[in-house]
């Protein structure tokens, strides 16, 4: 139970995505400018992820590894496509203003990057749990840009105003060019964290 | 960059420059900013008393982000320089005088922080800290940063729009006919009784303020007229009613061209380092300058030009490099 919670905890922090891994930089500019988009993206790729995961463990004794990545490629096209229709179906709103960047889950490099390096050499339940946690850290990092992003940029935090009028939102948050400044400030801190977290343990470890 | 603490070891051999003098950052920094003193009080006089708080809101919260960056950065503190109080003085000169205080405090933020210590800190910044600042501050409140006041005193009482927006709006005929005629226009522009932002009005200060560093060597002369020539040869040539029929002497003055090329293009740290470079500098933001005052959705383009020219320095430094003393062309 201990290792399954370490291959969980990893995606987090230590091993993050976006912040660490700099893995699917696109999506986290895309459709992070408000928190919305950038919530339902991240819970989108965390099932996409885990789906994903379970899938190849279970066929990785199947496959050739010659045509691996075909079957991959194919395995997540199947299950985007159910996220796309659903979210259509019911949250359509959503949908449109995710638009192409919600087809494009079947290339992120996160999602590939997962079944390569760890579920087609696991076994089902640590694929899972691998999966869950990498899409837990790519939630967490893209809701903490688009909470950021929108924040500053519109003044407003999942659409509710939180800021009163007196502010002047600076649009340049909610452009490009401020979700690049962002992210390098947040790939710094995160280098900050993970020092520190390895200093505390080095020093547990001495104890 | 360069000290006077080595003369007890002067008979060691050191790695390049050997050459020392008694010039050191604080001094051209300060230098610079005595320079711009007195188009800065100027503005005082043209817009009232308001602008001199924006300035000094500028150049204090860029020292106090200088202090706050190094101390972070555990670096030496060195907020005596000048270095970061010229960025904010800069930058404030590029603001309309009506810009809500807090405004000139985000742009020193990003100017100081983003643009010149994220970079690596004074002389590893790519773009000229300063314009930086000021470009973000116009995507980010485009309404506040376009919004012109009447002046408050001064001669002539000027319409709400800049020279170079009613040009871009209303055309060259409306332009003469705010200020009266053409000479009453030019004769604004030099003076600097005319709308724009706040320390670029004054043609005549800052081109005192330029001649004084030019006399004292720390600017090339090539640089800002090689950029105003290219503005004023273009302008005049690609005319609003067919060639070399344009209004050089008004392009020239008017919006930040002058602000820009003696104290922006000139800037050591974010230009090429030879002056065949620097011409070339000059002349490619001089022609950007007149595309976007003319073709451009922008009615003023100089912060952008030199910009975009920053962004090329290093390509423009490999293509100009010296030959090394000994060999000829062909051996390199």
């Amino acid at each position: 139970m201990k290792n399954l919670w370490d291959i969980f905890k990893k995606g987090l922090i230590v091993e993050n995505p976006i912040f660490v891994l700099a893995l699917s930089l696109c999506p986290a500019l895309a459709v992070t400018a408000s928190a919305i988009t950038a919530l339902t993206m991240g819970l989108s790729v965390m099932f996409v992820i885990t789906a994903n995961n379970v899938v190849v463990s279970l066929t990785r004794k199947l496959v050739n590894p010659k045509v691996r990545v075909p079957v991959y490629i194919t395995s997540i096209a199947t299950i985007v496509t159910l996220v796309q229709l659903l979210l259509q179906a019911f949250a359509p709103e959503l949908y449109k203003a995710l638009g192409i960047y919600l087809a494009l889950i079947v290339v992120f490099a996160i999602i590939l990057a997962r079944a390569e390096v760890f579920a087609s050499k696991n076994s089902v339940i640590p694929s899972f749990f691998d999966g869950l946690g990498m899409g837990a850290g790519f939630t967490l990092a893209l809701l903490l840009i688009g909470c950021v992003r929108e924040l500053l940029g519109a003044g407003s935090i999942f659409g509710i105003p939180v800021i009163g009028d007196w502010y002047d939102p600076a649009l340049i948050m909610i452009l490009p060019a401020g979700g690049f400044i962002l992210i390098g400030y947040l790939v710094g801190g995160f280098k900050m964290l993970t020092e520190y977290m390895e200093k505390a343990e080095a020093k547990k470890g001495d104890r | 960059m360069v000290d006077t603490t080595m003369n007890d070891k002067i008979f060691n051999v050191s790695m390049s420059p050997h050459i020392r003098d008694n010039q050191s950052i604080a001094k051209i920094m300060w230098t610079v900013i005595i320079a711009l003193t007195p188009a800065a009080l100027f503005s005082a006089f043209n817009f009232g008393y308001r602008v001199l708080i924006v300035l000094l809101i500028g150049m204090g919260s860029a020292v106090l982000f200088e202090y706050l960056t190094q101390k972070i950065r555990k670096k030496t503190i060195t907020i005596g320089d000048g270095s970061a109080c010229l960025t904010g003085l800069l930058l404030a000169m590029c603001l309309p005088p009506t810009i809500p205080f807090y405004m000139p405090a985000v742009g020193s933020f990003i100017a100081i922080v983003i643009a010149k210590h994220a970079m690596g800190g004074l002389g590893f910044n790519i773009f000229n800290p300063a314009h930086i600042g000021r470009a973000a501050l116009m995507i980010s409140w485009p309404v506040a940063m376009t919004t012109w006041s009447k002046m408050t005193t001064g001669v002539d009482v000027v319409s709400t729009a800049t020279p170079l927006n009613i040009l871009k709006q209303q055309g060259y005929q409306k332009l003469i006919e705010t200020f009266g005629s053409a000479p009453d226009m030019y004769q604004a522009l030099f003076l600097g009784t005319r709308n724009g932002s706040i320390g670029e009005t004054s043609t005549v200060l800052l081109l005192l303020g330029g001649g004084f560093l030019i006399y004292k060597k720390y600017i090339n002369w090539q640089v800002p007229v090689v950029m105003v020539g290219t503005v004023g040869i273009l302008t005049w040539v690609f005319g609003p009613a067919g060639l070399f029929t344009g209004d050089p002497l008004f392009h020239m003055m008017a919006g930040g061209l002058i602000i820009g090329a003696f104290f922006m293009a000139t800037d050591m740290v974010t230009i090429p380092i030879t002056i065949k470079g620097q011409v070339i500098f000059a002349l490619g933001a001089g022609i950007l300058t007149v595309l976007i005052r003319l073709k451009g959705g922008y009615p003023e383009g100089v912060c952008y030009s030199i910009l975009l020219m920053n962004s090329i320095t290093p390509l423009i430094d490999r293509f100009v490099q010296p030959v090394r003393f000994g060999l000829r062309g062909e051996a390199k």
